[in-house]
């Protein structure tokens, strides 16, 4: 890996400076549609850059009707795990903001401790989204938390 | 020329029919959805069923249920005659010689396996198999199958930028070698619809056999079978305003007889013995186990539906809707219609620059609107466009034009949100 990759995964600001609280906060303030889907919108925009020599079958997340890739970097020496995800969608990128506020920076422990359920649920527009439709939210989870029972 | 005839027909001509009455047919419609009143615009996935069809289900378990084709008791008599009741209906919806040439299946998927399966077993190495770009996949895959089995080639013809068939492909891919024409009628994705009665002559004169797929034809105009002079020809019920579950193959008679029993079980046979088995039969040929009762009557009762409206009316009321929302396409900025043939019915897919399908599926519903996104089971098609996939918005006869500039508000909002 190279320093500049290794920069893009422990900058990002998702599960660091943009907390998961701080997220719920905000969209508890939120009252219509509009907003709340402005908001994970612009969530989504705050993504850091995904290298493009990643968008590989690799990994390409299935399940969803857009294209998502994800990928880590487990950091030895303060035994955390960074995320990248990418979407050509935009509310598939906002959802993928919260899925890394949850999870981004955290040891493999910690994130598999994480009641991401919980999380959803608290965000009604999420509730409205996530189980049925392919906007791979559930895939994407699953995958993640996959990487982290391997660094266990 | 297709059978739609809507440019020659003017208002003047017919009786404008209330579309607000209609809908009261059709219980489904009035509600809201995130707080709005539903539009639907998913006609092409899946169509709304009014009242009647719903009713004719109901009463038949209510009062007819049992197993049919077994006569020992009453109610097994009244199942078999409303069950071959609605079969004769189909049959006369398609205009088609007799009953018998009218097979009960799944859906169209499963008619299009019955043929290409069948036909497999006398395919030789080189024969080819001939269907368009534009095919669903249930028109493609079953005859790769086909293909992979006997050693046939699958040929394709391509299409123009506006996605019709390109002019002069078929004629020169049509060959001595043809063995199948497997055409759709009319398009899921593009609404394009396909010249298939000339297709179908120019195919029978080299001797080819000719399937048509014609699931989103039938909803918006009539076919006529014999006219068409198709050998086999597939549709579902639910696309039709009737019941999920069931769906039709017609085929001629000495087509079918031809064709070896796809599924075997009760109901198909003749007489069965260990040492032999001799088949059914025609329809019963085809049609292994206890079938879709229910279903069947209420794809009867849709038929009778269908056939009390002014279909005329309806399809210049369905042309009107097309025009109004390619009209108001022209001023969303940065979209683009996929699929501008000449020749087409109320199915617009549609690319906005900057926006993925799936983000206008999910901002739309939130604004009670129902369309489909994605590759919708035509990933080829999407390669030839070079799309990820389409937003689809197909209109059925009981959809407004009040719905089609609901739908083009809407989408500016969500133009004016993400981008």
């Amino acid at each position: 890996m190279t320093q500049e990759q290794k920069a893009l995964f422990v900058g990002n600001e998702f599960g660091a400076s943009i907390t998961t609280d701080e997220i719920l906060e905000t969209f508890s303030f939120l009252d219509d549609w509009e907003e709340r889907y402005a908001y994970v919108i612009d969530l989504g925009k705050k993504l850091p850059p995904f290298p493009e020599s990643e968008k590989i079958e690799l990994n390409y997340v299935h399940g969803c009707q857009s294209q998502v890739w994800l990928i880590h970097y487990f950091d030895q020496d303060s035994g955390k795990m960074y995320l990248l995800i990418e979407s050509d969608a935009m509310i598939v990128k906002g959802l993928a903001a919260v899925v890394l506020a949850a999870f981004n920076a955290k040891t493999p422990q910690e994130l598999l401790a994480v009641d991401i359920e919980g999380i959803f649920n608290q965000m009604d527009l999420i509730r409205h989204i996530s189980p049925t439709r392919g906007n791979g939210l559930r895939s994407m989870v699953k995958k993640v938390q996959g990487m982290a029972r391997l660094h266990c | 020329m297709t059978q739609v005839a809507t440019a020659t027909i003017t208002q003047a001509m017919i009786t404008p029919f209330d579309v607000q009455k209609i809908r009261e047919d059709f219980p489904i419609l009035a509600q809201q959805v995130n707080g709005r009143p539903l539009v639907y615009l998913d006609n092409g996935a899946s169509a709304q069923k009014p009242l009647s069809v719903i009713e004719s289900m109901n009463r038949y378990y209510r009062t007819d249920n049992a197993n049919v084709h077994r006569g020992a008791h009453t109610l097994g008599d009244r199942a078999t005659a409303d069950f071959e009741g609605a079969r004769e209906k189909v049959r006369a919806f398609l205009n088609a010689r007799e009953s018998r040439e009218i097979i009960w299946t799944k859906g169209t998927t499963e008619a299009i396996n019955v043929v290409a399966s069948g036909l497999a077993q006398s395919l030789q190495p080189g024969d080819e198999i001939l269907v368009s770009h534009m095919e669903h996949h249930a028109n493609i895959v079953p005859w790769q199958m086909a293909a992979e089995r006997s050693g046939a080639v699958l040929k394709v013809i391509p299409l123009d930028e506006r996605g019709q068939l390109l002019e002069g492909a078929f004629e020169t891919l049509l060959s001595s070698r043809t063995k199948i024409l497997a055409i759709t009628y009319v398009s899921n994705v593009l609404g394009t619809i396909n010249p298939v009665r000339e297709m179908i002559a120019q195919a029978k004169a080299i001797g080819a056999l000719t399937l048509v797929d014609a699931a989103q034809a039938l909803p918006h105009f009539n076919v006529d079978v014999q006219q068409l002079n198709c050998d086999f020809l597939a549709f579902s019920s639910h696309k039709l305003f009737g019941p999920t579950g069931i769906g039709v193959l017609y085929g001629k008679a000495n087509c079918l007889e031809a064709l070896p029993p796809y599924q075997g079980g009760g109901e198909m046979i003749e007489r069965v013995t260990f040492a032999k088995t001799t088949w059914n039969e025609l329809p019963y040929k085809f049609e292994a186990g206890t079938p879709a009762i229910a279903e069947a009557v209420g794809l009867g009762a849709a038929l009778d539906y269908l056939n009390a409206l002014d279909r005329p009316a309806i399809e210049l009321h369905e042309q009107n809707l097309l025009k109004r929302a390619q009209l108001l396409a022209r001023e969303v900025p940065g979209m683009h219609l996929i699929g501008t043939a000449e020749q087409k019915v109320p199915v617009v897919s549609f690319k906005i620059e900057g926006l993925h399908p799936s983000d206008i599926g999910t901002l739309l519903d939130q604004q009670g609107i129902a369309i489909r996104t994605g590759h919708h089971c035509a990933m080829p098609l999407m390669d030839f466009f070079a799309v990820p996939g389409t937003a689809r918005a197909s209109f059925a006869f009981y959809n407004t034009q009040e719905e089609v500039e609901q739908l083009f508000t809407a989408l500016q909002k969500i133009q004016r949100m993400c981008c």
